[in-house]
């Protein structure tokens, strides 16, 4: 058992070493072929394309409020009569908007940057969940559906995400986006530990 | 419901060029999102450090060209404090964030695809129940839309220049750990150049 666990894990390459091969190396000229930029510059890179949010469409970089909407609009086309009673639309027009059509950029630029470098990770359980939870698929697809529920939920409660609280309002030195970020991390550093111990995170 | 068509491929656009940062960031990636987390790989810390810093410096100095205006969020404490203890569980262990996971999808991670329909399902969850959890998220009184400036009197170049002054201390440290003479660090690095060298 213990061996036959130790060989399909030498199939998969050290995960560290992956990201670092591009397609072939050829392709290294073009920025898009390779597999990561420099963390700093992809930040830089978010920060001006902030100001640019902000300066074209007076709007910060965020996500969670285009689900919000498309939720809304399809509770409005299943349960019209529910939704006439929701203070929900009385408050808010859900609609399909500069937001939206920000998540399918952020779909499309992904699909695009990760086609160009080749780095396609079509995986059902990540490497790192595999050794320390097995590789159930049904496991992995339950939790992510509920904790991405939860994700979402608390995201709305607060109004924002990890773009939107996270980046677009802390670099506005939003009060409620410190007090958000600041919460979130400490919770999720917490709830990492719980899941991976100390021991176990050695595998990352 | 739709917003007029030059706003809408403005944001597209807009997104494109996250969607790629984010995916050349590595943090579409499960194990990066993780690392972060039980302190293995830094990559989130630095690319939402440098965004912070690099955006807060951009906006605030638009603001005085009038050229922008600020979008705050609310701080209702009750609403902010159980939103964020909601929104860090459950990312630890979905592994994604939204707009990295919409990334992931790109990338073709499948638990992700799972995981952006629970997002729905978590919204459809708040707005069918908007009426009450709107009054529990001020239960504990709602201070406005302010900023951390206006809250202690202070000016807002203070505070930016206090990020920046964190950032350079950060990436100055950061350099002088990363000699070629420590083999260990190859096995950490968030980008290529270092393995490479």
């Amino acid at each position: 058992m213990r061996s036959a666990k130790g060989a399909t894990q030498r199939l998969h390459p050290p995960i560290e070493t992956r990201y670092l091969q591009t397609k072939t190396g050829t392709e290294m000229n073009n920025p898009l072929a390779k597999h990561a930029w420099s963390p700093y510059l992809v930040g830089a890179g978010i920060g001006v394309l902030s100001w640019f949010a902000f300066w074209s469409a007076d709007h910060p970089l965020g996500i969670t409020t285009a689900f919000e909407h498309t939720a809304a609009l399809g509770i409005q086309a299943v349960a019209p009569q529910f939704a006439e009673s929701n203070s929900y639309f009385q408050d808010n027009s859900p609609k399909i908007g500069w937001e939206w059509m920000l998540v399918v950029g952020v779909l499309l630029g992904s699909l695009l940057s990760s086609f160009a470098s080749g780095d396609r990770e079509r995986v059902v359980v990540p490497e790192m969940w595999r050794r320390r939870f097995g590789d159930s698929a049904a496991l992995r697809m339950s939790v992510a559906f509920f904790a991405a529920g939860l994700m979402m939920f608390g995201a709305r409660l607060a109004k924002g995400c990890t773009s939107g609280h996270g980046i677009s309002g802390t670099l506005q030195l939003a009060a409620s986006s410190w007090v958000f970020s600041i919460t979130f991390f400490t919770v999720a550093i917490v709830t990492a530990f719980l899941l991976y111990g100390r021991r176990a995170s050695e595998n990352v | 419901m739709f917003d007029p068509i030059w706003k809408l491929a403005l944001g597209l656009i807009t997104g494109i060029v996250f969607g790629i940062l984010l995916q050349k960031g590595r943090v579409a990636k499960y194990h990066v999102i993780l690392g972060q987390f039980l302190f293995r790989d830094w990559t989130v810390v630095k690319i939402m450090g440098t965004a912070v810093v690099v955006g807060s410096v951009g906006v605030y100095a638009l603001l005085e060209a009038n050229a922008v205006s600020l979008h705050l969020k609310p701080l209702m404490w009750a609403g902010v404090l159980a939103g964020g203890i909601c929104f860090g569980a459950g990312m630890a262990l979905f592994g994604y964030c939204p707009g990295t996971s919409v990334a992931a999808c790109g990338e073709g991670r499948r638990d992700a695809m799972v995981g952006v329909v629970g997002m729905l399902f978590g919204a459809a969850l708040f707005v069918g129940f908007y009426p009450q959890l709107s009054a529990f998220a001020k239960a504990w009184g709602d201070a406005g839309e302010i900023t951390l400036p206006q809250w202690t009197g202070t000016s807002p170049w203070l505070w930016i220049g206090a990020l920046v002054a964190i950032a350079v201390v950060g990436i100055l440290t950061e350099r002088m750990k990363h000699t070629p003479s420590r083999p260990r660090h190859a096995k950490h690095v968030g980008h290529g150049k270092h393995v490479r060298a």
